[in-house]
């Protein structure tokens, strides 16, 4: 579904105002210097690029914030990949002896890609998404942020749209930057109950007894799911998506239903999928509503500590929105067609900008503070910064913490 | 000997010492000399066994009955320990060797294995495994008391929580694993364990988590013990790479070392024997006589939807390199088949491309992929929502599988016998009948365990067969197998004068076991 008058070809144009005056450089650095608690943690960070005509670099570091904002503005990248602190600088990784150069460090990521629920969902399919179906990330992002922190005691979780057709997570506390390769499948895996491919067709299978997790998943669901599925999918609605959450009640149940769909009453189906007197240890309605709405990653993209995902305040090519963070606080409301865009955003600024012009005072002080603050981007940004000054007191401790360590007082 | 009093000053002989206890971390390296022929046999069988868990893992449920029936068996049968509670310098049963001989074999052997096992990543992963296995089969061998003075050795300390705190955590407790019941909760003392350090029972979701750490109770402190076992292996592993040049400075160990570490790779199919010999026209119709259920599924679905994910990509991208095509002819393929589809040839060029030549081994740290064992196909990288890779018999609803059976005209006796073997998780045994049934033979003569070695096997049958061949060279083997497993002290004394000669004799029977088996 195409962001309505958005054409990519204004990148060439729109990208350098966009690097030049609303990418929120500083909070940036911030957030990947960590405190400067651990040496050369930004320098050895490796970033790459997607620049015009799909040309693709990787390996791309940079020593301090003004250099990588001059070489942002210079080869104006399309798209901006964030990857793992390595040993060396990867710029330099062919001077390194082969086998040396290492990945060591990486935020704990998480992606939800909606063309994942496909087989659930019918008013979008592949790259679409509508407001009917964004229902899914608001129930992935309520589960995933609930259990990463009160089940694996992470704090500080990014939460970003990813300008197209799903969100990431962003895991940064220390712990989990220094996590292993086993350790974030394992987390991946635990975070898993939507399992199989095409071929499956029951993809949730749940038995007794339930585990704490499985129930805090489930809380979440039932929330969402008579407005969701019932009401907004409709997938009792028609025969086709009747079929499909049939296929998924066992064998000794369906019986009963049969009778009742051929007497063509939805109020009871719909009473005696939800709250089936179930057998003991059958869970084949609470299968479904999981099968529906529960969130479904992709494994290999938390697993790899190498691996690049987009960065937050890129713009997304196909669509022209803006990777924001989201604020938790408002996640039932947030809409992903109304986020900033690099058109209405530096279409925007330049109109506030030109106002301003006309009061003349400190034009030149002003264009010194970031022209977002003016912008649809200001209040992402902001949450940004409230999301970094937490990040920024577990760093506190650490330096205080070196700094006695060499008596530096 | 001193008496005083009831008491008898028992006189603890040095092995018990050394051997006391029935397992062990494999902290310390051997200490004494030995002979080479010792040095080979010890090495020889340990790997055997390792193979034979293996192989276990796959057709059965790890700590079933059957599993630890056929692996009590084979320890038997090859002199390694097997009973946990046996004392080490107990003289009664002996027929064979004591159990401090057992122990000292089982010791030495494993820290041979490690200098062959430590040079590559997949040959550290493949020992590692094994070894975690096996560790795991003998742990949960022990006695409770065992258990508890085992961890006490290795300073495995963890904190016990409070009585408070179970009883306040007591239902998600006992809903959080099956063999945590209201009893255990309250007699039992559980320890809070930082997950990291029990990943296996976080990724299966067998314990409760909360804020960074899991709640064992004390009967399920095997998890941990396997995982620190599992890395002190591992960074073990790396210390031994580094001082292999010395090691392999001995001419006497290098042949054998580098042959121990070969066996276990047994035919891999990464080098390419017949390349060009395939034209892309065949592979439509190589995919429904020749190819293996997995593939012939890949290939169906990328006719289909012309594309195919990354996880389809790899196995089936790999499977054609080892059936023979060339980097030119995969990219063809990949690429006519692509552009049928919604990617168009520039975008082809850029994005999928490198992929293929990655494969081959022409880009990046240029390592030449090798083609999926089914091992790898049935455990590792599970399909999910358009995913079309995986192991069918593994992977598939048994409904859409016995459906895309009948779709192949696969007889319905046929397959009733497949969807027995799939539910009894016999994969390979399943994918084996299925060769049989579309091959119209009785029997295969081969034991399946890589796809390239079923495309193989199925260009023999239907090109004639030179199996006549491998028939004559067994009976022969079997031969020479029973007149090595003589007695210790006839080799010892044969050692000396024919260690040169033994050893052709000794790798062949590695091979002829691994290729039989």
């Amino acid at each position: 579904m195409p962001s309505s008058g958005y054409d990519a070809a204004c990148l060439p144009d729109l990208l350098p105002l966009y690097y030049r005056r609303l990418f929120p450089f500083a909070q940036y650095h911030r957030w990947l210097n960590y405190g400067g608690v651990q040496k050369n943690y930004f320098q050895n960070r490796e970033f790459s690029f997607t620049l015009k005509d799909d040309i693709y670099v990787r390996y791309q570091s940079f020593s301090t914030q003004t250099e990588l904002e001059k070489e942002m503005l210079k080869m104006n990248p399309y798209k901006i990949d964030v990857g793992a602190i390595y040993s060396h600088r990867p710029n330099q990784h062919n001077t390194v002896k082969s086998g040396t150069f290492q990945a060591l460090e990486k935020e704990l990521v998480f992606d939800i890609d909606m063309t994942d629920y496909d087989d659930v969902r019918s008013c979008c399919s592949a790259a679409e998404i509508c407001s009917k179906c964004w229902t899914l990330m608001t129930i992935a992002v309520h589960i995933l942020d609930r259990a990463l922190r009160d089940d694996f005691g992470f704090q500080h979780l990014l939460w970003v749209y990813s300008g197209r057709r799903g969100v990431h997570c962003w895991v940064c506390d220390e712990a989990a930057r220094k996590l292993s390769v086993a350790a974030r499948s394992a987390v991946a895996e635990y975070l898993s109950l939507v399992k199989g491919g095409d071929e499956t067709v029951k993809k949730v299978v749940l038995t007794d007894p339930l585990h704490p997790f499985i129930r805090e998943s489930l809380a979440v669901v039932e929330r969402y799911f008579p407005q969701y599925a019932l009401h907004e999918q409709e997938i009792l609605s028609r025969k086709e998506s009747v079929d499909k959450v049939l296929a998924l009640v066992p064998e000794d149940i369906l019986f009963l239903f049969q009778c009742c769909i051929y007497e063509g009453n939805k109020a009871v189906i719909r009473s005696l999928c939800l709250q089936a007197t179930a057998k003991k240890g059958q869970h084949f309605e609470k299968e479904i509503m999981l099968q529906y709405c529960y969130p479904r990653l992709d494994v290999n993209v938390s697993k790899g500590v190498n691996h690049l995902l987009k960065s937050p305040f890129s713009v997304h090519p196909k669509t022209g929105r803006i990777s924001v963070p989201m604020d938790l606080e408002e996640l039932d409301t947030f809409d992903p067609l109304a986020v900033p865009t690099i058109r209405s955003a530096t279409v925007l600024n330049a109109r506030v900008v030109c106002c301003e012009k006309e009061n003349e005072k400190d034009a030149a002080e002003r264009r010194k503070i970031r022209d977002y603050k003016r912008t649809s981007l200001a209040k992402y940004v902001k949450y940004f910064d409230q999301f970094l000054d937490g990040l920024a007191l577990s760093w506190k401790g650490e330096l205080l913490k070196k700094s006695d360590l060499e008596k530096d007082f | 000997m001193q008496f005083s009093g009831r008491r008898r000053k028992v006189i603890t002989s040095p092995q018990v010492e050394l051997y006391g206890q029935a397992l062990q971390f494999y902290g310390q390296p051997p200490l004494e000399n030995m002979s080479l022929s010792e040095f080979e046999s010890f090495a020889v069988d340990r790997l055997k066994l390792l193979k034979t868990i293996e192989n276990l893992g796959v057709s059965y449920v790890k700590l079933s009955d059957d599993y630890k029936r056929k692996l009590d068996n084979e320890s038997r049968n090859l002199n390694f320990p097997y009973r946990p509670d046996a004392v080490p310098d107990d003289r009664k049963s002996q027929v064979g060797p004591s159990e401090y001989e057992k122990r000292r074999k089982d010791h030495i052997s494993h820290f041979i294995l490690r200098l062959a096992y430590c040079q590559t990543e997949d040959l550290r992963r493949w020992f590692i495994q094994q070894e975690v296995d096996l560790f795991r089969y003998r742990f949960n061998g022990l006695q409770p008391k065992q258990k508890v003075e085992f961890l006490h050795k290795n300073n495995l300390q963890y904190d016990t929580i409070s009585v408070e705190e179970k009883k306040t955590l007591q239902d998600k407790l006992v809903n959080s694993s099956h063999n945590v019941s209201g009893i255990t909760v309250e007699d039992q003392d559980f320890y809070k364990v930082p997950f990291q350090d029990a990943l296996d029972l976080v990724r299966t979701r067998k314990v409760y988590l909360k804020a960074g750490y899991v709640y064992i109770p004390h009967q399920d402190i095997v998890a941990i013990v396997l995982n620190d076992f599992r890395t002190r292996l591992s960074k073990a592993l790396a210390l031994t790479a580094r001082s292999l040049p010395a090691v392999h400075s001995d001419e006497r160990l290098q042949p054998l070392l580098n042959h121990l570490s070969h066996a276990y790779v047994g035919q891999d199919y990464s080098i390419q024997k017949n390349v060009g010999k395939i034209s892309l026209e065949q592979i439509d119709s190589l995919s429904v006589k020749s190819f293996p259920l997995c593939m012939r599924q890949l290939h169906q679905a990328l006719r289909d939807s012309h594309h195919l994910r990354h996880g389809g990509r790899m196995q089936y991208g790999l499977f054609l390199k080892g059936i023979g095509l060339s980097l030119e002819q995969a990219l063809q393929f990949w690429r006519s088949e692509f552009i049928r589809g919604k990617v168009d040839a520039d975008k082809f060029d850029k994005a999928y491309a490198y992929g293929i030549r990655h494969m081959f081994g022409k880009e990046g740290k240029r390592a030449d992929y090798t083609p999926y064992s089914c091992m790898k196909v049935i455990l590792s990288n599970l399909p999910s929502q358009g995913d079309h890779h995986g192991c069918p018999f593994r992977h598939s609803d048994p409904e859409l599988l016995k459906q895309k059976l009948q779709f192949y005209k696969v007889s319905p006796s046929g397959i009733s016998q497949i969807l027995e073997l799939v539910k009894g998780m016999h994969y390979q045994l399943a994918c084996q009948k299925y060769f049989e049934l579309t091959h119209s033979i009785e029997e295969a003569s081969f034991s399946l365990n890589h796809p390239n070695q079923y495309f193989i096997e199925s260009q023999r049958v239907l090109g004639g067969g030179k199996d006549i061949k491998r028939e004559v060279g067994t009976p022969q083997r079997s031969q020479e197998n029973s007149a090595a497993r003589g007695s210790t002290a006839d080799r010892e004394a044969a050692a000396a004068a024919n260690a040169a000669k033994d050893l052709p004799e000794m790798t062949e029977d590695l091979d002829s076991f691994f290729q039989d088996a």
